[in-house]
């Protein structure tokens, strides 16, 4: 096992070199360098541009300078952002990361259950109207144009019924007299719920050997009292109304999001559901006389677990190609935006970087995909 | 000299046996197909999105004047204050510059069936032969593409396709075929490799090499053939795909293009016409549920294509 994660590691760090060489070699691809932005300006001289350059090491060849990237990389220090000048990438990224990955990884969460329970009940019910309808529901989810869908629940829950904010990331007009900055209460946040969900995940551990009534009883009984305690702790302290304020601004998007991905989740379960049915242990279960709702549940819902698993994993890059349509429909300041902004702006830096923090994300998670599934399925064995 | 005297009692050229097994073929696949609903109801507005692409030119020709109707430099002078709301001239309103929204959406229907079906040809075409060559020869070939296709594979597509905008002006043809290539060397070819493998084993792969067929003979006559169902397959998806990525880019303003559905509701958000209430709403529906029809009817066609052509996924 050791090894196996060892060599994973290795193979992770050659994939993370090409992928860089690849971005340095698209950063490089582009016509003229930065000095270019100087050039209807009359103070500066050709001569000085010609310092500049040689300044900012552009007058070295392309290997050297490609090194030079590498190392910096390494040294997780990405350039400096040319729209926010004199900020450093890695800083920008690091105080927006969060907000893009709380969105997407709420939204995924509850999309994943959803998704993993219609699929199963899906695959259960084969060519029945109910299977129809939902593929057909799930399949124009799945395909559903995000602007668009965006723009139709802003206008829907924004507009016509005035319930909730049509975008940005909190209300400038309570936040106007407040000392703490909102990244540090939204860190806050973040670590609240990272807490309840261990707290809740405990509880799903402790009682697993209970029998079925008082299991879902107690897990009930658990899930409110988590959320309870954790609206309880908030109101103690003076920010409760700011945080109130950023999950309401958080609705709108995690809903869309949600909706638009939970669908492939549940398409996803129906087939590898129907893939597991067809197994020889699902007979075999079902001769033992064991009732229909164990066989779905225990047998072949969790073989197929696996694969939907996998692709959970697998999804988390695409936060960014999903934050981008997301984030800009909402005003929500997350990665995606940065990045349509940086692109709109040709500050190449942030956005190289921004694709560059995304890569290392997608090869980490590939990492934890493939090490997660042999603690879930014990036939895997890696030499 | 057993096979020169068998040879005489078949009167038919191979070309007609071929294409008869191939009918039979599609007939029993098409039994399949029309078993499953959701196919059906994909194929049908796929063929209503074909007609409305091809009505434009036609429409534009004969029945529309082209000062009036043009999706791009048309205007109504007889209207007066633009946008207007459906009527019998302009069927589905006019839009804020006073462009007809009907003649836009047919203009875009033929724009994103275009750009759809190129780029997954051009990726499946790829994803194909890498598919084939790479289960064929092994080692080095092997291993460099599925390497890429790894990389490739975590690429989020539209994060790229947005830098690369920033970089090179993107026009439909070209924004196809970076597509179809990003695709093309993309995870797809993994799944055509292992399906070629599989091939690869066969018996008949065995007798053509030892009747002295070449690499190449064996890959494009014995062993394409045998993967183009799953390659048509991921086409569709590809399809869905590639005219998503399209609408998405356009909406953001980054292509280089005269008329896209996209462009349609970037223009009628970008004029705020999404906060002025319900009766501006005929500007941005048509764009947005012509996207999400055609990405599902394709989706649909392939999901049904599936269950043909993945024996796991088979009833019977």
């Amino acid at each position: 096992m050791k090894k196996y994660i060892l060599r994973r590691v290795i193979q992770i760090l050659i994939t993370l070199i090409i992928f860089q060489t690849l971005l340095f070699v698209i950063l490089d691809a582009q016509p003229g360098d930065i000095t270019n932005l100087y050039l209807t300006n009359p103070k500066v001289t050709p001569e000085i541009r010609e310092q500049m350059r040689v300044v900012l090491g552009l007058d070295k060849p392309a290997i050297t300078r490609y090194f030079q990237w590498l190392g910096n990389f390494v040294q997780g220090n990405l350039g400096i952002s040319f729209s926010n000048y004199p900020r450093p990438v890695m800083d920008i990224i690091l105080e927006r990361a969060p907000r893009t990955l709380s969105l997407f990884l709420t939204s995924q969460l509850i999309s994943f259950v959803l998704g993993y329970f219609l699929g199963k009940q899906m695959a259960w019910h084969r060519d029945t109207p109910f299977e129809y309808g939902m593929t057909i529901v799930g399949v124009i989810l799945f395909t559903i144009f995000t602007p668009w869908f965006g723009l139709m629940m802003i206008y829907l829950f924004g507009i016509k019924l005035q319930l909730l904010p049509i975008g940005k990331f909190l209300d400038p007009s309570i936040w106007r007299n407040v000392e703490v900055p909102a990244n540090t209460l939204f860190y806050y946040m973040i670590l609240t719920a990272a807490i309840a969900g261990i707290i809740y995940v405990v509880i799903n551990l402790l009682t697993r050997k209970r029998s079925r009534t008082l299991r879902q009883i107690i897990r009930l009984a658990g899930f409110v009292a988590v959320i309870g305690l954790v609206i309880f702790a908030w109101k103690l302290t003076p920010y409760g109304y700011l945080a109130g304020d950023i999950l309401k601004h958080m609705i709108l998007p995690v809903t869309v999001s949600t909706l638009v991905s939970f669908a492939g989740t549940m398409l996803l379960m129906r087939n590898t559901m129907l893939e597991t049915l067809r197994e020889d242990f699902i007979m075999a279960a079902r001769a033992k006389g064991l009732s229909e709702h164990v066989v779905r549940d225990k047998h072949a819902a969790r073989n197929a677990f696996l694969p939907v698993f996998t692709n959970l994993i697998i999804s988390i890059p695409f936060a960014l190609s999903g934050g981008i349509i997301t984030e800009t429909i909402f005003s929500w300041p997350g990665m995606g935006l940065t990045l349509l902004q940086a692109v709109n702006l040709e500050d190449i830096p942030l956005a190289m970087g921004t694709l560059s923090f995304v890569g290392v994300l997608a090869l980490v998670a590939h990492l934890v995909a493939d090490v997660a599934y042999a603690f879930l399925d014990p036939r895997i064995r890696y030499q | 000299m057993q096979a020169t005297s068998v040879q005489p009692n078949i009167k038919i050229p191979l070309w007609r046996v071929r294409l008869r097994l191939a009918w039979k073929s599609f007939k029993a696949n098409w039994k399949l197909f029309v078993h499953n609903p959701i196919g059906v109801i994909g194929l049908v507005i796929i063929l209503i999105f074909a007609l409305m692409a091809l009505s434009h030119p036609i429409l534009m020709k004969y029945v529309w004047e082209p000062r009036v109707y043009d999706p791009v430099i048309g205007y109504d002078m007889e209207i007066f204050v633009h946008p207007s709301p459906p009527s019998a001239q302009h069927l589905l309103g006019t839009d804020p510059l006073g462009r007809d929204i009907f003649s836009q959406l047919l203009y875009g229907t033929r724009f994103s069936f275009i750009l759809g079906i190129s780029s997954a040809l051009i990726s499946v075409i790829i994803n194909t032969t890498i598919g084939a060559v790479s289960a064929y020869y092994g080692g080095v070939v092997d291993m460099i593409f599925m390497r890429l296709a790894d990389v490739v594979t975590m690429l989020p597509f539209i994060a790229i396709l947005v830098v690369l905008s920033a970089l090179w002006e993107f026009t439909g043809f070209t924004l196809a075929l970076v597509y179809g290539l990003l695709v093309g060397f993309g995870g797809n070819s993994i799944v055509i490799k292992s399906q070629a493998l599989s091939i690869k084993v066969k018996p008949y792969i065995e007798s053509a090499r030892a009747s002295g067929g070449g690499d190449w003979h064996i890959i494009v006559t014995h062993m394409l053939p045998n993967l183009l169902p799953l390659s048509f397959l991921f086409m569709m998806f590809t399809v869905t795909n590639a005219v998503f990525a399209e609408a998405a880019l356009s909406f953001f303003g980054l292509l280089n293009i005269r008329m896209s559905w996209g462009i349609m509701i970037n223009t009628a958000q970008a004029a705020g016409y999404l906060l002025a209430g319900s009766e501006y709403l005929y500007l941005l529906l048509p764009a947005g549920l012509a996207i999400t029809l055609l990405c599902s009817a394709f989706y649909m066609v392939g999901r049904a294509l599936d269950e043909i052509v993945n024996p796991r996924l088979r009833e019977r």
